[in-house]
């Protein structure tokens, strides 16, 4: 075959498999939103849930979504962005801190459904806490933790080594340079990386269902962390899985979307404003 | 106060923060081990009542009288290389469209769409696939619509970003020199592609699809959602099965902490476990062998 021909063979292919990536993106997010945009109303956005009849809401589902996110950021942010800084700066080349960047990476790759079921066997079952929004939340602190500590090492590396030398020729110890110097300046880089786990942490399941359990509080907003709290994205599999509600479809339809929309509303809060503040900070460009 | 108190209020802070950021690097450390530890503890349970040929090799699902796994074995292995077959092809070649081929626009708006697909939660493609992709099978494929097949493409579908975004840093890390070389003797584009570039990258794109097996393999709710969730030894492609991580959510609900039926859920949680870290070791092995990093 002519090597001009196979090029322009090859060429298509590519822009194909580019075409079909996006068709199905397109395509998955047309579904969900035609799909679930009707079903979008004041009244089931926040209203309360119904265990038998039609018309049931998700309100107390959508808080504790974020209630569980905030407590297991609570919980993996300090943890995590102390690793990481430990990692960046502080730690030497050896077999120490190779044993603790291999861990973190299989932490990393342990599957979901797996740490729910360590959240199980510690949070809910060894600590007697049962299943509620601190055992889940703690759970998916976990699973945020491998995240944080690498977007935290990485957004430190950034920095250049001569933001340092000049804060240590000046007489600063070394926790004044990190917190006066480094840190400010990976600001933005760990706040995008944030956005990402916390968009990871709200559409997050198979570690919630056997920790923060598939119940929600009749109060509502109950700020109690002992009481079980069922998330959106746990509620959609439950109402798609065993629900008794005759409208199962059309909660779940709403769920999706509000999910879904839950989601890229919280990275274009964060993520949109950052990206405008760096290039701001750093004269265009950007990273 | 002195300037001497002043500077000793320093070294403490110093030397304190340091201990800090040492015990927290220590904390993530020894998490892994405590999963082990306890994920092992409570799945090695099980072969007090149950024998380890039994549990491993044979398919009669019917507890508390029989527990042979091997079906849930199998249908995890099945829907990962299926899930490979789908979506490594296209996630490899949607990496080298937005490495190498595509002009500058498109990439701009093809690289946030791709991080679109990590925004969309699993329970999401599950729904999806519930709702779409079974009810389409059962009509144009046959059978009942959930299986192997469904379960295959959606999580082919779900490890797209980590391929194309693992396999695209690692085609860009290919040297300059090497590919102008090649188009200074006059090759094509895609004789450079094929001859040069991708297996300079090569190390980084088996990193790409170890990992997308590794989240495939690991994958629960979706999967769950729309493999039918039926203890048998699937015939066909779409014929209700299990996989390991079905089984786990759908059976761990009914089951009293304790008992060997729970304890046997905790063992395959730790097959999954195993399996997850084999993959990460072999990842090490392929980048360190080939010396490079992905």
């Amino acid at each position: 075959m002519n090597k001009y021909l196979a090029d322009r063979l090859a060429t298509a292919c590519f822009w194909a498999a580019a075409g079909v990536i996006t068709g199905i993106l397109l395509f998955f997010l047309t579904h969900i939103f035609w799909r679930g945009a009707p079903v979008l109303s004041p009244a089931f956005v926040l209203g309360p849930p119904r265990e038998m009849t039609a018309g049931g809401g998700v309100g107390p589902q959508l808080f504790n979504t974020f209630y569980i996110l905030v407590l297991s950021l609570l919980f993996s942010l300090p943890v995590g962005v102390g690793a990481g800084i430990y990692l960046a700066e502080y730690a030497r080349p050896g077999p120490l801190t190779n044993l603790i960047r291999l861990s973190t990476e299989c932490l990393a790759s342990v599957p979901s459904i797996v740490l729910g079921l360590f959240g199980a066997v510690v949070f809910v079952w060894y600590l007697g806490l049962g299943f509620c929004i601190l055992a889940g939340a703690a759970a998916l602190a976990l699973l945020n933790l491998p995240v944080l500590v690498r977007v935290t090492e990485e957004a430190l590396r950034a920095i250049p080594v001569s933001y340092r030398e000049a804060s240590l020729a000046l007489g600063a110890t070394k926790w004044q340079t990190v917190r006066r110097v480094v840190l400010p300046s990976a600001l933005l880089g760990m706040v995008t990386g944030v956005s990402l786990v916390a968009g990871r942490a709200l559409g997050e399941s198979a570690i919630l269902i056997y920790t923060a359990g598939l119940s929600v509080s009749r109060y509502f907003p109950d700020f109690n962390p002992f009481v079980a709290g069922e998330t959106l994205a746990v509620h959609l599999w439950y109402v798609n899985a065993q629900s008794l509600v005759p409208d199962a479809t059309r909660i779940a339809d709403g769920s999706a979307a509000l999910l879904v929309l839950v989601v890229l509303i919280f990275n274009l809060c964060i993520g949109i404003p950052s990206r405008i503040l760096q290039r701001r900070l750093l004269g265009g460009g950007g990273r | 106060m002195s300037v001497g108190r002043i500077r000793h209020s320093v070294l403490w802070y110093d030397r304190f923060f340091r201990y800090v950021f040492v015990a927290s690097a220590a904390l993530v450390g020894l998490i892994i081990f405590a999963v082990i530890f306890f994920v092992a503890r409570q799945g090695f349970l099980t072969f007090t009542a149950v024998s380890p040929w039994e549990f491993l090799f044979t398919t009669n699902w019917n507890p508390p009288a029989h527990y042979g796994a091997l079906t849930f074995i199998f249908g995890s292995f099945a829907v990962t290389i299926l899930a490979v077959c789908f979506g490594g092809p296209l996630g490899l070649a949607g990496a080298v469209f937005l490495a190498k081929v595509a002009p500058e626009w498109v990439r701009e708006v093809l690289r946030p769409a791709t991080d679109l697909f990590v925004g969309i939660p699993s329970v999401v493609y599950g729904w999806i696939g519930l709702s779409v992709f079974v009810p389409f099978v059962r009509e144009h494929v046959g059978g009942a619509g959930f299986g192997l097949l469904v379960a295959g493409i959606i999580l082919g579908i779900m490890i797209l970003p980590t391929v194309i975004s693992v396999s695209e840093d690692s085609l860009r890390a290919v040297s300059p020199a090497l590919e102008e070389a090649s188009y200074g003797l006059g090759a094509t584009r895609w004789q450079t592609l094929s001859r040069v570039v991708l297996p300079a990258a090569a190390p980084g794109l088996v990193t790409a699809v170890i990992l997308g097996m590794a989240r495939a393999i690991g994958e629960a709710m979706a999967v769950q959602m729309v493999i039918g969730n039926s203890p048998q030894f699937p015939r066909s492609l779409v014929t209700p099965t299990a996989t390991l991580t079905s089984e786990i959510v759908l059976e761990m609900g009914n089951t009293p902490f304790g008992s060997t039926w729970n304890n046997a859920l905790f063992f395959m949680a730790f097959t999954l476990l195993v399996l997850s870290l084999a993959m990460i070791l072999v990842i090490r092995l392929v980048v360190r062998h080939r010396g490079a990093t992905p």
